[in-house]
């Protein structure tokens, strides 16, 4: 079975869970007597094939015209359409971003199927793709079958290894004709928000902070933690709809889900709806001064006492260690 | 203005899921049901949006497999006007799930079709998108900011560390992200909502067959984490913790 992946340009940048996800449709095309392709749909895009062909895609499709410059959801869903039909895969990968989780939605409505969005693990039992996928913010896990071609997936950022297999790829154009209803709920304009200068769902260190930081005025004890780590930073739900954090700090299941390799709780206890979030997190590191927390249960590392002495502290011994 | 929102019955979040036997679902014995969280903040949108126009109604649409009308009589309390039940359909199949909608949403008249942006069981994120494209609609996916004039719906929608602004005609589709024009929460039922919630009209019709796109082989809970320790107690623990993320768990 070959693959099908759509690569995402963001700012001009081709974006590393694309290339995670390229990787891992190339491995599981492999043990499906396949190989992965790749679309590249956007304005000014062509120069990516090359590092799409080193991460293992054949062949790259091109779709570049001055109208794609930003996301475009029935332009894109008609553009991944086509490259699907000219390449004949049996699957369409994305990464499981804010675009790819549209973008997966519009290309499945087109091509008259469902997808499995944001999973975790590919699989290639009997010959036959399927893939796991956490549902209940995570409380449970699926295992899903597909019934019709092709397969459309989604796969969660920060998950699958980006590896170069040491192919290469030259840019194919792909022509598309578009109609006017193809741009009807185009992006006009894109603004950064002030905060959010690394994404939590794609960071690989996160610092969290709840209720236990006791006010808004005390944030900056986990910014400079965060600092310190190269961390994005989250909030609990508690803190969020007290006001002290926006919502795009919060992790849980009204908010995201992370999974980095080093998750870090100040003064958060531990509720099911926040350890739905964050529990993938390969370390959890917990600092609250409830010795009984539910957090603790989760945790692979917990200290207990005042997160206004620790975390300090802790933020300064790590500058030494790092530094070094 | 004439509104739609389509709401799901869901486990309320605070559920420690079980699986059920078969591992297919969830266990659903003493299970609470709930409406959608994010389809409440869509209603939420909805009921202001109507009363700052001064008329119209909020319509709730709800897929249902066994017909219950839990999560819509909730809807009704918390204000809206009437509900429309389907009994059928399916679950953690978003296209199927689309189309049964869509037969019944494409014989009704409004100015926004709202959803939140995905269900707390399923986490597919693809109903709303499949529904406009079906009704051919166009739609703004995880809105955070929705202004409605002269026709059309100037919105905001949420991406990595930023928004996108879409300016779409009415009718729309649009599914709502927590937040949306600062709303974390709907309002709370009155007793008088309540009591009102008993009476107002609900309209239950049966969904055609479907077939099926995915297939749910397995449902198993995730993977128990290795025990964890505390490392100690206070600032004395925090050179022992660093050492353990630089040497044990290699993070650093």
């Amino acid at each position: 079975m070959n693959i099908l992946v759509f690569a995402e340009v963001r700012d001009g940048k081709l974006k590393k869970s694309s290339l995670e996800t390229l990787s891992e449709a190339r491995r599981a095309a492999g043990k499906l007597g396949g190989q992965a392709a790749a679309v590249l749909v956007g304005e000014g895009v062509r120069a990516h094939a090359e590092a799409l062909g080193k991460h293992g895609a054949v062949r790259v499709f091109v779709v570049d015209q001055p109208r794609l410059k930003y996301y475009a959801p029935e332009a894109y869903a008609r553009a991944v359409a086509e490259a699907y039909q000219k390449h004949g895969s049996g699957a369409v990968f994305m990464a499981a971003t804010a675009m790819g989780r549209d973008l997966a939605a519009g290309v499945a409505a087109l091509l008259g199927t469902s997808a499995a969005t944001d999973c975790t693990g590919v699989l290639a039992d009997g010959g036959r793709l399927s893939v796991r996928r956490p549902v209940y913010a995570g409380k449970a896990y699926t295992t899903v079958g597909f019934r019709k071609s092709p397969a459309i997936v989604s796969l969660r950022p920060n998950v699958f290894a980006a590896e170069e297999s040491g192919g290469t790829s030259a840019a194919e154009d792909l022509a598309v004709t578009f109609e006017e209803a193809d741009f009807r709920s185009a992006v006009r304009d894109v603004a950064a928000t002030a905060q959010g200068k690394v994404e939590l769902t794609e960071a690989a260190v996160i610092v969290s902070g709840g209720r236990g930081l006791r006010g808004p005025e005390n944030f900056h004890v986990r910014d400079e933690l965060a600092a310190a780590l190269g961390a994005a930073v989250g909030a609990s739900r508690a803190v969020v709809d007290s006001g002290w954090r926006p919502h795009s700090e919060q992790v849980g299941q009204t908010g995201k889900t992370v999974a980095p390799n080093l998750y870090i709780a100040l003064g958060i206890s531990g509720a099911i709806q926040h350890l739905a979030g964050m529990r993938t997190s390969k370390v959890i590191v917990a600092i609250n001064k409830d010795p009984d927390a539910p957090i603790f249960k989760a945790a692979t590392y917990g200290i207990v006492g005042d997160v206004f002495e620790i975390v300090p502290a802790l933020t300064q011994h790590l500058k030494k260690v790092l530094a070094t | 203005m004439n509104l739609v929102v389509c709401l799901k019955r869901v486990p309320d979040t605070i559920t420690k899921i079980k699986i059920g036997p078969g591992a297919k679902g969830i266990d659903p014995q003493g299970v609470e049901f709930v409406v959608n969280p994010y389809d409440e903040l869509a209603i939420e949108a909805a009921l202001r949006l109507k009363e700052k126009a001064g008329s119209g109604e909020v319509v709730g649409v709800t897929l249902d497999p066994e017909g219950s009308d839990v999560a819509m009589r909730k809807a009704l309390a918390i204000g809206i006007d009437r509900g429309v039940i389907i009994k059928g359909g399916t679950n953690f199949d978003s296209y199927p799930v689309a189309e049964v909608l869509a037969g019944v949403l494409k014989t009704m008249k409004f100015d926004i079709l709202f959803f939140g942006k995905n269900a707390v069981d399923d986490d597919a994120y693809q109903v709303p998108t499949m529904v406009a494209h079906l009704l051919a609609l166009p739609r703004v996916t995880t809105c955070v900011a929705l202004e409605v004039e002269g026709g059309r719906a100037k919105c905001r929608r949420q991406i990595e560390g930023g928004e996108e602004s879409v300016d779409v005609p009415l009718p729309c589709v649009i599914s709502v992200q927590k937040g949306i024009n600062g709303i974390h929460d709907r309002r709370y039922p009155s007793v008088k909502g309540i009591m009102a919630a008993k009476t107002k009209p609900v309209q239950t019709v049966a969904a055609p067959a479907f077939e099926p796109r995915l297939e749910l082989l397995k449902m198993e809970l995730p993977p128990e984490r290795p025990p964890g320790r505390i490392v100690g107690r206070g600032v004395e623990a925090v050179p022992e913790l660093v050492r353990l993320l630089k040497e044990e768990a290699k993070v650093l």
